[in-house]
């Protein structure tokens, strides 16, 4: 039984089975374990959910694919390097800038990030092969622009016709004495973006990280899965340096190269998307001994309480006081921001279909503003983003996710540093302050439902059925949410504003949703003119 | 100016499957179908959701590893199978992305034999187009589903009816299609138009949403485009395949204009309809001429000599350009990132007595285009969204036009095509060179009538 307000009437186990009851038999089953409903946010209580499998062929879905994760999220934020598309036209063009990562050049004022570059391969480089026109396209890139790096991705009909771009990277890397990194993320690899996500982190861990000791000072920090969309990092690291707290790189966020080589003489990893990179977290700490702690820097309460995991990692009391100065002040201000949007969405439903880590932050924020999440979901995520890092020893590597390489990693002779002492360590991982990470379930709580890579039918019986008053998802969904009259955010690239992350980014979603809900328009949807009784409007005519 | 061979830096194109899938949008009841991985699916639904703000319904065979070794076949019966069952359209536009052409799946016999195992149910349609993405552009994509439409469903038939006409109006925004139905109507005829996105992606907010909007050009009367008595195609690049396969396959003659856009493409598409079936243009819409070419003369001090870059779509650019000369303005840089000679040849003609030396550019790129600003700026930009990189670079106004636009309201609700649509694309431009003198006049220039 939900005790939610769209509870009465809606028993979420029949709605599963009736919305499964649509597909063919096979699929039915197949989609049957991608979905459950919250019985209990106690801990202890586990429940499993299927994820990172196929979509079904067929089924019109949320998701896109590996290129998608490599290049369009975690390579292409990197704004001072050259990022070239080796394949048609097409997918370098669709990832043009579409994310709105946003990126602000150094001292070098180096700058490529509202370029596409692409090889638009032509048949006869499908028949014939198109390294040579690869390699020539360095070539230009580099003559024509001289960035700090460049990165070249692999599409599907690459892969097909065998081109070792990996080779031609290296070839022209020493031709041209610039770092040229290639990834095999040709987009039918894995599942999801999400395969591209760790063929990206790979590579940026075996080919950028550790490759400058450039010492970092004071207690510094690197931040791992923050895309800067709508400027969220910026936001973030106001707040961070206010605190004190350096930041030694982001990943990949307003992302510069040089702050990668020598991100491993920073003291502390702070993880936000966990699905996304937290492949670069894990090998980091192994090999260089930095320590990593999930945070979320989405929702006032949420970002505190990072921030607090933050002063319990450095545990020294002059942080500790000024961090908590600054929590004290910034919470402050955010509330009061928030506390007249409050008043107008307080008890309003929300449901979040997205990536593979918003979908859970938000519900932090929506809490914030008194908003209820009654149902949730992730478009590519894996079981541990769901269930929490213990169910990691329970996934079974199928023969998608086999293909993507796994890192064989050692520490490293010369730099590996332990940031702690063993003992505190092992308490920080005791307090989950290190290298935990629960999972979206247990803060979904009974009777909350939970869809992994939700179709459309899914997504539309949902609408009609529990009736949100917002629904937060992505560009391919928003439009038809809101023909139903429900307002939808992106929570991919937040619909041309942000930022949403820490104090000031909680003030300007509330806004922006006080602004979506309340917007008298959607008064204005429904057919104004009432039907005249038939008797005066006709003759007669049809007795 | 550095020659690359090379590479593309950006690109003033995108791939095929794109346009295929929006002209598979223009039919009634059908679901675009994307035959590869599902990152390309998801790519141009979203690319197409951020021009229209609409839905944009499509679904994929969603290849993996294993179907992009051992073929597509198991994905496509699979796809269908599910499709039919859990959207149940009336037609399946099925479009291959570079993967699946790469493999070489054969998509006719593939669904043929789908359709012999039960796969397809009774009267539903799977229709194809073959849109490898290393040849040509969005443009050709579009062009090749529209032929698919033609070859799928145009019936031959012994009678003709003379006052129907098939319209194929190019790769145009749901607006225009929208006006030129209205236009061919208004002078009595039976417009087949296909595709036709009007209604489908510029539907109204009424609370309900409807996967199968009512717009679209339906089956039945797809299969009557055969005993049309004649074919109006619109654009060289995006019409003229589908248009030459009905004569041959059904007897229908055609005639090619340009899209109509301005002045005198709007009188050649009437004249052509005209010529072909003896309906005239009504009173009503000659006052529209009239109205235009009196704005046009108007405003003509705003826009004699003025030099403009155009760049987008070969059927749009060749156009709009005419148009732009037709008003004394100088279209100096034309680009299009489509290759096809014919482009440089129509515009050599259309800017042969204007009294300046454009450059002409098929096959190039924006990044090209800023580089020929660069040596020699213009007054004008006009094109898609992409250009606003240049435009502030420049410091030059600019007018978006074509596909796509991401970051501007109206394309896809107001017309450029016809006279009436001439007027709004004319005022467009006129205030957006107003707005630049005001803001660029110093305090003693600065007029309240201009
Ligand atoms: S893989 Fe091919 S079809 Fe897909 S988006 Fe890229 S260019 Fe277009
Ligand atoms: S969860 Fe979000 S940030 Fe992370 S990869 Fe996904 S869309 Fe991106």
């Amino acid at each position: 039984m939900s005790d939610l307000k769209t509870g009465p009437g809606v028993d979420l186990d029949e709605f599963i089975e009736e919305t499964i009851s649509i597909y063919p038999a096979k699929v039915a089953k197949k989609r049957r374990g991608h979905m459950l409903v919250r019985d209990g946010g106690q801990e202890g209580l586990n429940q499993t959910i299927n994820a990172n499998a196929r979509s079904v062929p067929g089924i019109i879905t949320q998701r896109g694919c590996c290129y998608a994760g490599c290049k369009g999220v975690v390579i292409g934020p990197y704004g001072d390097m050259v990022h070239i598309t080796h394949g048609p036209v097409g997918c370098g063009f669709y990832s043009w800038m579409t994310r709105r990562n946003l990126f602000r050049p150094g001292p070098d004022k180096k700058n490529y990030s509202q370029y596409c570059f692409s090889t638009d391969m032509q048949e006869h480089d499908i028949i014939f092969g198109g390294e040579k026109k690869l390699k020539q396209a360095i070539r230009e890139a580099y003559e024509t622009f001289r960035p700090n790096a460049i990165s070249v991705h692999a599409t599907c009909p690459v892969g097909l016709i065998g081109d070792d771009v990996a080779a031609v990277a290296r070839e022209a890397e020493k031709e041209l004495g610039v770092k040229v990194l290639a990834f095999n993320c040709e987009g039918y690899k894995g599942v999801s973006q999400s395969a591209g996500h760790h063929i990206a982190n790979n590579r940026l861990f075996s080919d950028v990280v550790g490759t400058k000791d450039q010492a970092v000072e004071g207690y510094s920090v690197n931040v791992l899965g923050e895309y800067n969309i709508g400027g969220d990092a910026w936001e973030i690291e106001r707040v961070l340096e206010k605190c004190g707290i350096k930041v030694a790189a982001t990943f990949s966020g307003d992302g510069k190269y040089e702050t990668m080589t020598y991100a491993h003489m920073a003291s502390l990893n702070l993880v936000m998307c966990h699905r996304s990179i937290n492949y670069l977290a894990e090998m980091m700490e192994t090999k260089y001994g930095i320590p990593w702690a999930k945070v979320n820097f989405i929702g006032i309460r949420a970002m505190s309480k990072s921030l607090r995991k933050i002063a319990a990692f450095f545990d020294d009391p002059e942080l500790t006081s000024r961090i908590e100065q600054v929590i004290a002040e910034e919470e402050k201000l955010a509330l009061d921001g928030i506390a007249p949007y409050r008043a107008r969405l307080e008890g309003k439903t929300a449901m979040l279909f997205v990536g593979g880590s918003r979908a859970h932050h938000y519900q932090d924020l929506l809490r914030d503003l008194g908003m209820i999440p009654v149902a949730a979901g992730y478009e590519f995520a894996h079981r541990d983003d769901y269930e929490g890092r213990q169910a990691l020893k329970d996934i079974k590597l199928d023969a998608d996710s086999r293909n993507i390489e796994e890192l064989k990693v050692n520490p490293d002779p010369d730099r590996y540093r332990p940031r702690l002492s063993p003992e505190k360590l092992e308490q920080l991982e005791k307090d989950k302050v290190l290298k935990s990470y629960d999972g979206m379930l247990p803060d979904m709580p009974q009777g909350t439902l939970v869809v992994d890579d939700i179709s459309h039918v899914e997504l539309e019986r949902l609408i009609l059925t529990l009736k949100p008053d917002l629904l937060l998802s992505g560009i391919k969904d928003k439009y038809i949410i809101e023909k139903f009259g429900v307002p939808s955010k992106q929570l991919h690239n937040y619909d041309y504003s942000g930022p949403f992350a820490g104090y000031r980014g909680a003030v300007n979603f509330a806004g922006e949703i006080d602004m979506m809900i309340n917007n008298p328009a959607w008064k204005l949807v429904s057919n104004p003119f009432k039907r005249k009784p038939l008797l005066q409007a006709g003759l007669g005519t049809d007795q | 100016m550095t020659t690359r061979q090379a590479l593309r830096v950006n690109p003033a194109k995108t791939c095929q499957p794109i346009g295929a899938m929006y002209a598979a949008l223009g039919i009634n009841r059908c679901l675009p179908h994307s035959h590869g991985s599902q990152g390309c699916c998801s790519y141009h639904r979203s690319h197409l959701t951020r021009h229209y703000k609409e839905p944009v319904m499509a679904s994929t065979s969603s290849f993996t590893e294993g179907a992009s070794v051992f073929g597509g076949s198991p994905n496509l019966r699979q796809s269908l199978k599910t499709i039919f069952q859990v959207y149940d359209p009336d037609v399946v536009a099925v479009h291959t992305t570079c993967l699946s052409e790469t493999i070489g799946d054969d998509i006719p016999t593939i669904v043929k034999k789908a359709a012999d195992d039960g796969i397809v149910p009774e009267g539903k349609w799977v229709i194809h187009a073959s849109t490898p993405s290393y040849v040509g552009s969005h443009v050709t994509g579009f062009s090749n589903m529209v032929k698919g439409m033609a070859s799928y469903f145009t019936r031959e038939s012994s009678v003709k009816h003379k006052d129907q006409v098939n319209i194929l109006p190019g790769y145009v925004e749901p607006s225009d299609m929208r006006e030129i139905k209205g236009m061919v109507s208004e002078m009595g005829l039976k417009p087949l138009v296909f595709p036709d996105t009007s209604d489908v992606l510029d539907t109204p907010k009424t609370g309900e949403y409807h996967m199968y909007p009512r717009g679209g050009i339906t089956v039945p009367d797809l299969m009557k485009t055969g005993s049309s008595l004649h074919t109006m195609a619109l654009g060289q690049f995006s019409s003229l395949d589908a248009a030459s396969y009905m004569d041959h396959k059904a007897n229908v003659p055609f005639t090619l204009v340009d899209i109509p856009i301005g002045v005198k493409a709007t009188d050649r598409f009437l004249q052509g309809i005209m010529d072909a079936t003896g309906a005239e243009p009504t009173g009503s819409m000659l006052d529209d001429r009239g109205r235009l070419v009196d704005m046009m003369t108007d405003y003509q001090h705003y826009l004699y000599g003025k030099k403009v870059a155009l760049w987008g779509d070969p059927d749009q650019v060749i156009s709009l350009a005419e148009f732009l000369v037709s008003m004394g303005m100088k279209p100096v840089y034309l680009v299009t990132g489509t290759p096809g000679k014919v482009f440089e040849k129509r515009l050599t003609s259309i800017t042969s007595d204007g009294n300046f030396e454009p450059v002409i550019a098929q096959n190039q790129d924006l990044f090209y285009l800023h580089q020929l600003i660069k040596n020699e700026p213009v007054d004008l930009l006009m094109g898609n969204t992409y250009g606003k990189y240049i435009a502030r670079a420049e410091d030059i106004p600019f007018v978006r036009y074509g596909f796509p636009i991401l970051d501007r309201a109206g394309h896809s609700y107001f017309p450029s095509v016809g006279y009436r649509g001439g007027m709004h694309l004319l005022s467009t431009i006129v205030n957006t060179i107003l707005d630049r003198m005001d803001r660029d006049a110093p305090e003693e220039r600065f007029e309240l009538v201009l």
